[in-house]
């Protein structure tokens, strides 16, 4: 599965999980306009750590905050590479 | 600048400057500091509140404020509800703090509120006869965090409380200041009390309001201090609204401070003053941290002055002016050692010439500010028929400081399943809030027991 497949497939497996109305996830959505509250982004990145064997946002010293899925999935393409 | 020592809240409003407008704002409405020395937000005379035990439970953040500032040195004791405690220990908290007035919104049910009368409280302001009365030192009682099943409460002096606000503080003119921190928690209310204090005005956050459009309300009012939570400011980091604001200075607290959420924010922030607070509700404020390093010069521990540290198995320990009281209720435990040191339960780790934070004793588990007791997941986690023992524990997150994790031992081993992990996390969803539903469960074919028969329970 690709690094995005498997983003997306964990977003839509958290958001069901909190019973979270989720928006169209294209590159451009603004994370925080998701349906995806704190909790439910921390609870994707833990889990992306096991699933993808990285956490981008912690990683490296230095840390960019990203602010939308296209973001999102270019850290941990930028960090598998 | 009023003094320091000024008895109560009123003595902070002054006004002197010529272009006035020193502001209380909320999401919805806006009032004149100025006006609360002649007008009045309760639907009764404030004087008839004298000597009373009145518990501040409104929905809306400023109508709180507006209560606070009327009651200081008038009720005998104000009571902050925070707006996350359940309704049902509302009983509890009325009968265990002597509650006998319970201030609330216009728009709120009467429920629950047992013997004690009700008073509103909302702007608009209507206009009373000033107050000549002499003000009397009122308790302040403040919910503490971290606690299952019924409530705790310490009880707080207004001197206590504004011990660490150092006259003169803003020394880059009149400050406008903003919270995201909810002012009737510790945290938010030394905003509260800081803004008043030193002449500026303060924008209040609403639970329900995005995080953009708060962004947007603290630009239109030219917001120059802000303070939240680290996680309050990972969520600006992520708003494309970050840049609305340009603040002088930002204050971290409530939460530890990583490396991250501080460069972070001096990336996007370049001319600001950042700094991290440590304090908690018991111990109070402890020391700002400003060099924008996570931690603190471990030199502060030992050190002279009127905060005194200490290490004690690892856990922080605190004596000053700003502690807390004692614990409300007749049968409370003591709040402080026979020294007088309060014991914060934050396990410190030293790491050269610094102490870090490395989690909470008992391995409380802090998600975002909420704090989790992992015996009370494990605890649910052991009512399904196929599990043996669990260990539940923090793992950090960029996100929200820490989660919450579970590892699982099955009665049979190799029993492992994807349902049956999501029957598993199915009971936890249904038995406890959101934040304490482990994010990831793990199973193990065996749990580290020490010598005394319990769990090893590693504190980071």
């Amino acid at each position: 599965m690709t690094t995005r497949l498997t983003i997306t497939s964990e977003i839509e497996r958290v958001a069901a999980e909190q019973n979270t109305k989720l928006a169209p996830l294209s590159d451009d959505l603004i994370l925080l306009d998701s349906g995806l509250d704190s909790l439910c982004f921390a609870i994707l990145v833990a889990r992306l750590e096991d699933s993808l064997g990285v956490d981008p946002f912690t990683a490296s010293d230095d840390v960019t905050f990203p602010v939308t899925l296209g973001d999102f999935v270019q850290a941990y393409e930028n960090a598998a590479r | 600048m009023p003094p320091a020592e000024a008895r109560w809240l009123r003595d902070w409003l002054d006004d002197s400057s010529e272009d006035g407008g020193r502001t209380l704002s909320g999401r919805t409405a806006r009032v004149e500091l100025a006006a609360l020395a002649r007008s009045s937000s309760l639907d009764v005379d404030p004087v008839a509140l004298r000597g009373r035990c009145v518990l501040i439970a409104t929905r809306d953040q400023l109508t709180a404020a507006l209560a606070a500032i009327e009651l200081d040195g008038v009720a005998r004791r104000i009571v902050l509800l925070p707006p996350d405690v359940p309704r049902e220990h509302l009983d509890a908290v009325m009968a265990d703090a002597a509650v006998e007035v319970v201030v609330g919104d216009v728009a709120q049910d009467g429920a629950a509120l047992g013997s004690a009368s009700r008073v509103t409280c909302a702007p608009p302001l209507r206009p009373i006869a000033p107050t000549r009365h002499d003000p009397r030192p009122t308790e302040w009682v403040l919910f503490t965090s971290g606690t299952t099943g019924r409530p705790k409460m310490v009880i707080h002096s207004l001197a206590g409380l504004a011990g660490a606000i150092v006259r003169g503080g803003a020394r880059d003119g009149r400050p406008v200041w903003g919270t995201f921190y909810d002012i009737r928690r510790y945290g938010g209310l030394q905003i509260f009390l800081r803004a008043l204090h030193d002449g500026g005005s303060l924008v209040l956050s609403d639970a329900e309001e995005p995080v953009g459009d708060f962004l947007a309300r603290l630009a239109a009012q030219g917001v120059t201090h802000v303070s939240g939570t680290p996680s309050h400011w990972r969520r600006v980091l992520m708003s494309p609204a970050a840049r609305a604001i340009s603040p002088r200075y930002i204050r971290l607290s409530g939460e530890i401070a990583d490396q991250a959420i501080l460069d972070g924010l001096a990336a996007l922030y370049p001319t600001a003053r950042i700094g991290h607070a440590y304090a908690s509700t018991e111990a109070g404020v402890g020391f700002d941290v400003d060099d924008g390093r996570e931690g603190f010069p471990a030199s502060l521990v030992g050190a002279p002055g009127p905060v005194e540290m200490k290490v004690v198995d690892g856990s922080l320990r605190i004596r000053s002016p700003r502690t807390a009281i004692a614990y409300v209720g007749a049968n409370a435990a003591p709040l402080a050692d026979a020294q007088g040191f309060v014991d914060t339960g934050d396990m410190l780790e030293l790491v050269g010439e610094r102490y870090r934070f490395a989690g909470r004793k008992g391995g409380i588990i802090n998600v975002g500010g909420l704090k989790v007791h992992p015996e009370e997941v494990e605890a649910v986690i052991n009512r399904h028929p196929q599990v043996r023992m669990s260990l539940v524990h923090p793992r950090k997150s960029p996100i929200t400081g820490a989660i919450v994790v579970a590892a699982v031992v099955l009665r049979e081993e190799g029993a492992q399943s994807v349902t049956l992990r999501e029957e598993i996390l199915g009971l936890c969803r249904a038995r406890l809030a959101q934040h304490k539903v482990p994010a990831t469960i793990r199973f193990v074919p065996a749990l580290a027991v020490a010598a005394s028969g319990k769990l090893e329970r590693p504190h980071a």
